[in-house]
């Protein structure tokens, strides 16, 4: 009810908007927000990486040909190990690798200007499976018969060491939004019970005329929430440029660009759909921390009222 | 509508070796609907702690109360609000939350007991005129007088029509007049149907209002009518 003198507390009986400061909470809560969204921003990335790096592995074999021009039966030793392959079950394509391209391979190890290698170098076949779940045992077997000294890589140890890596990154960004949280329901817990020590003689006096804990409590989780919800807006705000230029960085090797965001639309655009939904979720995740954190801490503290 | 069997209360410990002392000890009396009592005794006898009993703000560590029909040992901690809406209680001290305006103050027994909002507005602008503070719906405790502090109390206290009102000290803050004033409220009250128990060292208002008492004396009744 609005008075004639304008005063109006309807709703704040307990003067919570005094006891429950407007600034601190909101900004403790929002820097969680904010750390919160870079480990989600941390998930995001190593998901996209790791399944980046996964579709680029799956599938795939690299064969060595030591000594590619020397003849074997049926033609040179490349060009037998290039047949068996086309024809082998399960495989989809056949690249034998050109000298240029494998001297390209090898530039970052062997140095050079682009000029022919001098070195003896085995041929290299790209070979893409039709699945990842194709055995390569008898091909490589066959290969080795036909060409001995044949080398074949199967990638999936790869695929296996970067789905390890991609999950401990990704348990590491969850422990680190676990945490977050956690310090969240610290923080609006030790606030909620200063505000309970500020407003414990007007707490009593409503108790006394009839004021149930399920009143009181709502009271302040309605505080609470509303702070929470504010600071998880902040938070979320203020973290958007830095995973726009995160992700903008990481596009290219996500293959969601072919380069590097250089405005501010461009790195937008590059932030995947799923974080944007984690990031809106954000604010409503710190509202619902603060409402369960302040019903819970004052309902505990009310007990001790008869 | 208040029965006292044996009570005792204590605070802090209620047991073992290193118990706290008892406040209140034995206390036995009932009080009937409508009546009107005064509470005496020296300080520390034990009189506030007895009041807080009845108003649910303690609960006997011994004995049996029965406040309002309801044995309060085997009343749930849940229904206790609702009893409690049923009492009045007008401190020394006013216990005015200093937030809100006079209006919001009475208000608040009504609003806590989900009375639709026009009639919360009706009803308190009517109390606060007939307790003389037209003009002080929206103004805050602290700049009202002492006497017009503890006449809002006084409507707070009695809004809500309670069965049972409690009083402890209710003149300490008041000159002469304002307490004769307040003492002609009570008893209108109690007369149209309200149990008043007023806790006082005021013996000269005593003797003014002569009424049946319980007198208490190192938290024990020693004398009840």
């Amino acid at each position: 009810m609005k008075l004639a003198s304008g005063r109006t507390t309807r709703g704040d009986e307990l003067g919570l908007k005094r006891a429950l400061s407007g600034l601190m909470l909101p900004a403790l809560v929002g820097a969680m927000a904010f750390l919160a969204a870079l480990s989600l921003a941390g998930w995001e990335g190593s998901s996209s990486l790791a399944r980046s790096w996964r579709d680029g592995a799956r599938a795939a074999l690299t064969v060595q040909v030591p000594r590619p021009n020397e003849a074997a039966l049926g033609g040179n030793r490349l060009n037998v190990a290039v047949s068996l392959l086309s024809v082998a079950p399960g495989v989809a394509s056949v690249h034998p690798l050109t000298e240029a391209e494998v001297a390209k391979l090898l530039r970052p190890w062997i140095g050079g200007d682009g000029g022919p290698v001098t070195i003896p170098l085995p041929a290299v076949i790209a070979v893409r499976l039709t699945g990842d779940d194709i055995d390569t045992e008898p091909l490589r077997r066959q290969l080795a018969d036909a060409v001995p000294g044949i080398a074949m890589e199967d990638h999936g140890q790869w695929v296996r060491r970067l789905s390890d890596l991609a999950w401990s990154l990704q348990a590491c960004s969850l422990l680190a939004v676990a945490l977050v949280s956690a310090v969240a329901v610290a923080v609006i817990a030790v606030a909620t019970r200063a505000g309970l020590m500020a407003r414990r003689e007007a707490i009593e006096i409503l108790h006394g005329l009839g004021a149930t804990d399920s009143f009181i409590a709502g009271r302040f989780a309605r505080r609470a929430t509303v702070l929470a919800l504010a600071g998880g807006l902040v938070g979320t705000v203020l973290v958007l440029p830095v995973v726009s230029v995160l992700s903008g960085l990481i596009a290219p090797f996500t293959g969601t660009a072919t380069t590097e965001a250089t405005t501010v639309g461009s790195a937008l655009a590059t932030v995947p759909v799923s974080l944007w939904a984690d990031m809106a979720a954000l604010p409503a995740g710190a509202a619902l921390i603060g409402f369960l954190t302040a019903q819970g801490t004052v309902r505990r503290w009310l007990r001790r009222l008869p | 509508m208040v029965r006292f069997e044996s009570v005792g209360l204590r605070y802090g410990r209620t047991g073992g070796r290193d118990a706290a002392p008892e406040v209140l000890r034995n206390i036995s009396f009932a009080l009937p609907e409508g009546a009107f009592r005064w509470l005496l005794g020296p300080s520390g006898a034990g009189k506030t702690s007895l009041l807080r009993l009845m108003y649910l703000a303690a609960l006997p560590t011994s004995g049996r109360l029965t406040l309002l029909g309801n044995d309060i040992g085997r009343t749930p901690r849940r229904a206790l609000p609702r009893l409690r809406r049923r009492i009045g209680v007008v401190f020394q001290d006013f216990r005015l939350l200093p937030h809100l305006t006079a209006f919001e103050n009475v208000a608040l027994p009504l609003r806590l007991a989900g009375r639709p909002e026009a009639q919360v507005r009706a009803d308190v602008t009517e109390l606060l005129h007939w307790v003389g503070l037209a003009g002080k719906l929206s103004t805050l405790p602290d700049e009202l007088s002492g006497g017009e502090q503890q006449r809002v109390a006084i409507a707070r206290a009695v809004i809500a029509r309670p069965n049972l009102l409690l009083a402890d000290e209710p003149t300490g803050n008041l000159d002469a007049a304002q307490a004769d004033r307040l003492m002609m409220l009570l008893n209108e009250l109690n007369r149209l149907g309200t149990t008043v128990i007023v806790a006082t060292h005021n013996e000269s208002l005593v003797a003014r209002y002569p009424n049946s008492e319980l007198r208490l004396d190192r938290g024990r009744l020693v004398h009840e009518p």
